[in-house]
């Protein structure tokens, strides 16, 4: 028996790896194989400039992914991140812009406005007990209009490089000698190992996944889950708002109305890098992954020749395919 | 035995249309096992949730340890010293053991939560209680059994004064509960209080000090569990005596016509070349330990597992199935062990529940016909004695015994020909066991064909004109009910081929 205490950690190593371990690798190579695929038959593909607009088009994406694995590991959704990220850049702008408010200060209330409306996420959930795709889209469409209302219809340039109060664009993008770095893969990595350590080490990570497992079951243990399920929300709507600060230093215009199907690339990443359509299981680094997929896909398969509308039909297939493995997965635990 | 350590006084609670509990008293000591017993929906489960603050009583007054408490939640609870096994499982899937058992109060360093720690704990933990169980195994790869004994194992961790085991050992093999019996021993000698919920009259009288009897969500009385019989419990718990024979002759005239045969039947590791027949009018029992392969040939029969090969004949013609519609089709019905995933879909009601196999015959054109719904559920509710305050109530509020007799009216109502029962029984009181026994002999001499798979060797015995054996995936034997007994069937269920 004593031996059974010094097995029993190898052991967890062991089974962790079998399982969203190895559906993470499957997704590495997925990745990997991409990368490959389009660089051999593309040209243009292989150059690093390409490689450099793959990860401005990511960073937002994969910082919503990250922030939106919380709720759909309860067994949630959050539809709001999407419409919700240009709402933020627009209310954080337009402070910037047109009342003279410092970049920092903008970048702030970016923040802070996700933050809140993730509370609201929350507290419709949790609280008012709603379903959680009804109380998403709900805010999906109030962030919509707060954003139109924000920037007064029209579009917001927040300071563009060379110009006062642009230093934030280098964040993502830094510009040493004649090189343009993508430095904002830094600070998406660390960000993933961060909230990979939240999800898995701590108690919000712990009952989030109890939640998404059994969530009555959690109730009677004891738990304050009304707490721990607002918190799923309010990260993701933390996230979306640092996804719009990473959208507002990608891009140079933000656009009021637009912004509606990011959450689904978002969502269609973390659930392609293994989060369980049903909630409990799933990965922050699957989930950035699984973005990694969605993005290749999105930029890569023009330079092949097909289409916008291509991409996304295959981008929905591969979804599936996601799905399919999920479900097979769950099948197989149930035979055993 | 010591002194009273909890007192229960005039519990009164009252839930949308169910008198739930009306006055009711009960009392536990320091160091003994006390029994709490009465029919499905007596108000065992209630009872205990309003003891452990999961809901509020209307009136009453409870006393632990010479003073007054109100618990509004399990954690209260469990932080002064009373925790509970709760009849359902309560485990959470995708969480290893170490983290189930350690929920809400997980070791820590600074923010991080231990792992380490808590995998060391709890193998100290199971090590203690000689459970095999690695720590950080995931909980949903784990026999029920299994789960069970976590949650035990959880409920123990504590450190608590009084633990309370709502059936506990309706998923438990013979082994597993004679571990459970064991602890339980342990923690008596502790001096700890011990509730435990059960309807089978043999535990009860092996592991408890005491007896109190439900019925109705009424106090009946509290007996000395040495100084009473069984029918002195069963008569508390149903107003009367029930007596009914075994069989010891099969009813089923030698040339009944065959209306199932399986040849050949695989599937999986679970069903190896399993082959039989069943005849009109016949109850052909399943006996086997748990795990043998017995649920998983009913779910191939009935085409909710595929099939590997093997053929099927009904009434002498061969059939495909290759899921449950067709199944249906050929006039089978299924009665799921595992009726919470299974049987019902519990926030629907009794009513749409029970015509839920049958739907075209309760639609006019485009519409159900609700009144006629509403009927025929009323019907088999009386049929069944299923305690409800209507056919509109939510399965979710019913008890776990009357959950059950939904399921079964759900396909008698479909009039199926032939009938799989799995574990027709589990977690069902003498009384509605017994009616449950009356309506299958009734449903066999109507010349339906019953398949029964059990695990309750005197359940069995009781009700079989033929048993059939299966030990790890194959058919050990078939036995005549006339040539059957406990012995030769338990030989036939651990015999090695
Ligand atoms: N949440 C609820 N809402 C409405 N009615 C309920 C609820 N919980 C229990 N009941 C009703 O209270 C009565 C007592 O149920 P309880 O679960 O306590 O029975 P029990 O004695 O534990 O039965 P079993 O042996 O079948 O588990 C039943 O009639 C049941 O339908
Ligand atoms: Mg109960």
């Amino acid at each position: 028996m004593s031996k059974a205490v010094v097995n029993a950690p190898a052991e967890k190593k062991k089974s962790m790896f079998s399982k969203s371990g190895n559906q993470k690798l499957i997704v590495l190579l997925v990745v990997i194989f991409l990368f490959i695929f389009f660089s051999i038959f593309s040209e243009n593909f292989r150059r690093y400039t390409t490689v450099l607009s793959i990860m401005d088009y990511s960073y937002y994406i994969a910082l919503m992914a990250i922030g939106v694995t919380f709720p759909l590991i309860t067994g949630g959704v959050d539809l709001s991140i999407g419409t919700g990220l240009i709402c933020y850049s627009l209310a954080g702008g337009y402070l910037v812009v047109h009342c003279g408010w410092p970049t920092w200060a903008g970048m702030l209330v970016s923040v802070l406005f996700g933050v809140l409306i993730g509370l609201l996420n929350g507290a419709l959930v949790s609280i008012m007990s709603l379903p959680p795709f009804l109380a998403t889209l709900c805010t999906c469409m109030i962030t919509r209009g707060l954003g139109s209302i924000c920037a007064k219809s029209f579009g917001i340039s927040w300071p563009t490089t060379g110009s006062e109060g642009s230093w934030f664009r280098d964040i993502f993008k830094i510009t040493i000698g004649d090189t343009k770095y993508p430095l904002g893969l830094l600070w998406v990595l660390l960000l993933v190992m961060f909230m990979a350590f939240v999800l898995n080490h701590t108690k919000i990570g712990r009952y989030t996944i109890a939640i998404g497992s059994n969530k009555e079951a959690t109730i009677l243990s004891g738990i304050n889950v009304k707490f721990y399920h607002i918190m799923a929300y309010v990260i993701s709507g933390f996230f979306a708002g640092l996804a719009s600060i990473a959208y507002s230093a990608v891009f140079s215009t933000v656009q009021p109305g637009t912004g509606a199907g990011f959450e689904l690339e978002a969502i269609g990443g973390a659930i392609i890098g293994g989060v369980s359509a049903s909630g409990g299981a799933g990965s922050v680094g699957g989930s950035l992954l699984g973005v990694f997929v969605i993005c290749l896909l999105k930029t890569g398969l023009p330079y092949i020749g097909l289409q916008a509308n291509w991409q996304q039909i295959i981008t929905g297939m591969v979804l599936i395919g996601a799905v399919m493995v999920d479900i097979l997965k769950k099948k197989r635990a149930a035979a055993v | 035995m010591g002194d009273v350590i909890l007192t229960m006084k005039d519990i009164d609670k009252s839930f949308p249309g169910v008198h739930a509990l009306d006055h009711v008293n009960f009392e536990v000591k320091r160091g003994e096992v006390h029994a709490l017993m009465g029919e499905n929906g007596a108000g065992k489960s209630t009872l205990m949730k309003v003891l452990t603050g999961i809901y509020t009583k209307d009136s009453g007054s409870i006393t632990f340890e010479g003073k007054e408490v109100e618990f509004h939640n399990t954690r209260e609870a469990q932080d002064a010293g009373i925790v509970i096994v709760h009849q359902e499982l309560n485990m959470l899937g995708h969480l290893t053991v170490a983290q189930n058992i350690f929920i809400g109060r997980e070791f820590k360093k600074g923010i991080r939560i231990d792992d380490k720690k808590m995998n060391e704990e709890a193998a100290k933990l199971f090590e203690k209680l000689h459970i095999d169980i690695d720590p950080a195994e995931t909980m949903s790869n784990l026999t029920v059994g299994k789960q069970q004994m976590c949650e035990i194992a959880k409920a123990i961790s504590h450190e608590a004064k009084v633990i309370i085991f709502d059936e506990p050992s309706a998923a438990l093999t013979e082994a597993e509960i004679e571990e459970l019996f064991k602890i339980i021993r342990d923690l008596r000698q502790q001096q700890l209080g011990i509730v435990y919920i059960s309807h089978r009259m043999d535990e009860i009288k092996v592991i408890t000090d005491r007896v109190t009897v439900m019925r109705d969500g009424g106090y009946v009385g509290t007996l000395i569990t040495d100084e009473c019989t069984k029918d002195d419990i069963i008569n508390m718990m149903v107003g009367r005596v029930i007596y009914e024979d075994p069989k010891t002759e099969s009813a089923v005239p030698k040339d009944a016509p065959v209306v199932l045969k399986v040849e050949h039947l695989n599937a999986g590791k679970m069903v190896q070349d399993v082959s039989f027949e069943l005849r009109k009018g016949e109850i052909l029992g399943f006996s086997g330990l748990m795990g043998a392969g017995r649920t998983e040939t009913a779910r191939a029969i009935f085409g909710a597992d595929p099939k590997t090969s093997g053929d099927i004949y009904i009434d002498g013609k061969k059939v495909e199935i290759n899921n449950p519609q067709d199944a249906v089709k050929c006039g089978i019905g299924y009665l799921s062990e595992d009726r919470k995933r299974f049987g019902i879909v519990v926030q629907k009601s009794v009513a749409e529940n029970s015509t839920m196999a049958s739907m075209e015959n309760f639609v006019k054109g485009l519409f159900i016909n609700k009144s006629k719904e509403n009927k025929v559920a009323q019907e088999y509710v009386d049929s069944l004695a299923t305690k409800t305050p209507g056919v509109d109530q939510l399965v979710v509020n019913l008890s776990g015994g009357n959950q059950q007799k939904v399921v079964i009216a759900k396909w008698l109502i479909r009039n199926c020909d032939i009938l799989i029962f799995d574990e027709p029984t589990r977690g069902i009181d003498v009384g509605a066991k017994n009616e449950i026994y009356k309506l299958m002999n009734r449903l066999a001499e109507e010349g339906k064909s019953i398949i029964m798979i059990s695990s309750e060797m005197t359940e069995i015995l009781r009700m079989s004109d033929r048993i059939i054996v299966m030990c790890e995936g194959r058919k050990t034997g078939e036995i005549d009910i006339s040539e059957a007994s406990q012995e030769i069937i338990m030989n036939m269920a651990t015999r090695e081929i």
